[in-house]
């Protein structure tokens, strides 16, 4: 059995609808979606496979994922006033703390790798890799 | 005739039919451009596409809640989308799994200094304290952002355009800063991204390799929870109450 884009859309927000509802009822910090995310993930481990309509309805929408962050980009302009007021603070907090945290996220993970793989090779005295 | 088109023009700005129509056109202009400069970061799509729909509703004198009623729509694929993200990272899972402790290592590495390198260089440079309080979870995915933004004091709707410029800032910096850096990994790369720059910064990783867009996804998913839990604690140590 295959199924289409409209199944697989129901799938999607059943999956965000449970989402909501735990998150909401157990009053978890998490987004719905995320959570929905989650379910999907484990539904998808248990069935080992991606279903061929899932995988080509959710390549079609995340490959537009940019498109779906515009209307919210545009709420941008409600606060022009402020961000005109305070641009450099906010500018180059922005830009700062965006550099720092792509940096440092890329940097501490691959250190802690290097540090097992030494830890690993000094056991086992080779590279897996 | 001049009248005719006054009269169409007043039709049309009360109708979503044009938020919507000019989002998608917007967009695919928008995105034809980018290709066209060989993916200059200054010519991100979303950047250009908020820019050239801000203008307009300016010069056309529409609020943006007219606009939004149009809009939505798009608005609200976020949600299905972001469920979506669990294919790229089940395809992903074995990688995840084999890194999961330096992957965690480099998440709250990461989260901590988002919140906090936002929160000093803004204050070293003389931003207000709603500003300081409403900059504090930018790098968060914008639901969670705005409840984060709420409880610290800070301004939810001005926290909503923070997170979305912060988003945009990670996605025209995606390769780039990894290229000038060194860090070739993509894994590391989509760690990075989704971290710092949620859900803006997942797409931009997709485009370029669905490794990078599932490490992505999980970041920007786990990031929403650490940040939930360390931003209000972090801000009563830095701000006070």
């Amino acid at each position: 059995m295959d199924l289409g884009v409209l199944q697989v859309l129901a799938l999607l927000l059943a999956c965000q609808l449970a989402g909501e509802v735990v998150t909401h009822a157990a009053n978890l910090p998490a987004p719905g979606p995320v959570l929905g995310m989650v379910f999907l993930l484990l539904g998808l481990l248990a069935l080992r496979r991606v279903p061929s309509a899932l995988e080509r309805t959710s390549r079609g929408l995340l490959d537009n994922l940019s498109l779906l962050f515009i209307p919210a980009g545009v709420g941008v302009i409600r606060h022009l006033e402020i961000l005109r007021a305070q641009w450099l603070p906010i500018l180059a907090s922005i830009v700062g703390s965006t550099v720092l945290a792509m940096l440092v996220a890329a940097g501490a993970m691959l250190a802690t790798e290097a540090l097992f793989a030494r830890g690993s090779s000094a056991n086992a005295g080779g590279r897996d890799r | 005739m001049t009248q005719g088109i006054g009269a169409i023009w007043v039709y049309l700005a009360t109708s979503p039919l044009l938020g919507l129509v000019v989002t998608l056109v917007a967009y695919v202009a928008a995105t034809v451009f980018y290709r066209r400069t060989g993916g200059f970061p200054l010519a991100h799509p979303v950047l250009l596409s908020v820019a050239l729909i801000a203008a307009l509703l300016e010069f056309g004198h529409i609020p943006y809640a007219r606009y939004f009623e149009g809009a939505q729509f798009v608005h609200f694929l976020l949600g299905p989308a972001t469920v979506a993200l669990a294919v790229p990272l089940f395809e992903n899972a074995e990688r995840v799994r084999r890194a999961a402790p330096a992957i965690a290592v480099g998440l709250v590495c990461g989260s901590v200094t988002a919140a906090l390198s936002a929160v000093l260089i803004a204050r070293a440079l003389g931003a207000t304290d709603v500003v300081l309080r409403s900059l504090a979870p930018k790098s968060v995915t914008t639901p969670i952002a705005m409840g984060i933004s709420e409880k610290v004091g800070g301004l939810p709707s001005l926290t909503a355009a923070l997170v979305i410029l912060t988003g945009i800032t990670g996605a025209m910096l995606f390769p780039l800063l990894y290229e000038a850096t060194g860090i070739a990994d993509w894994r590391a790369r989509g760690l990075g991204a989704g971290t710092a720059a949620h859900g803006i910064g997942t797409a931009r990783a997709l485009m370029l390799s669905t490794t990078a867009g599932a490490f992505s996804s999980l970041a920007m998913g786990v990031n929403a929870i650490l940040s939930a839990v360390l931003v209000p604690p972090m801000l009563t140590l830095l701000l006070g109450r």
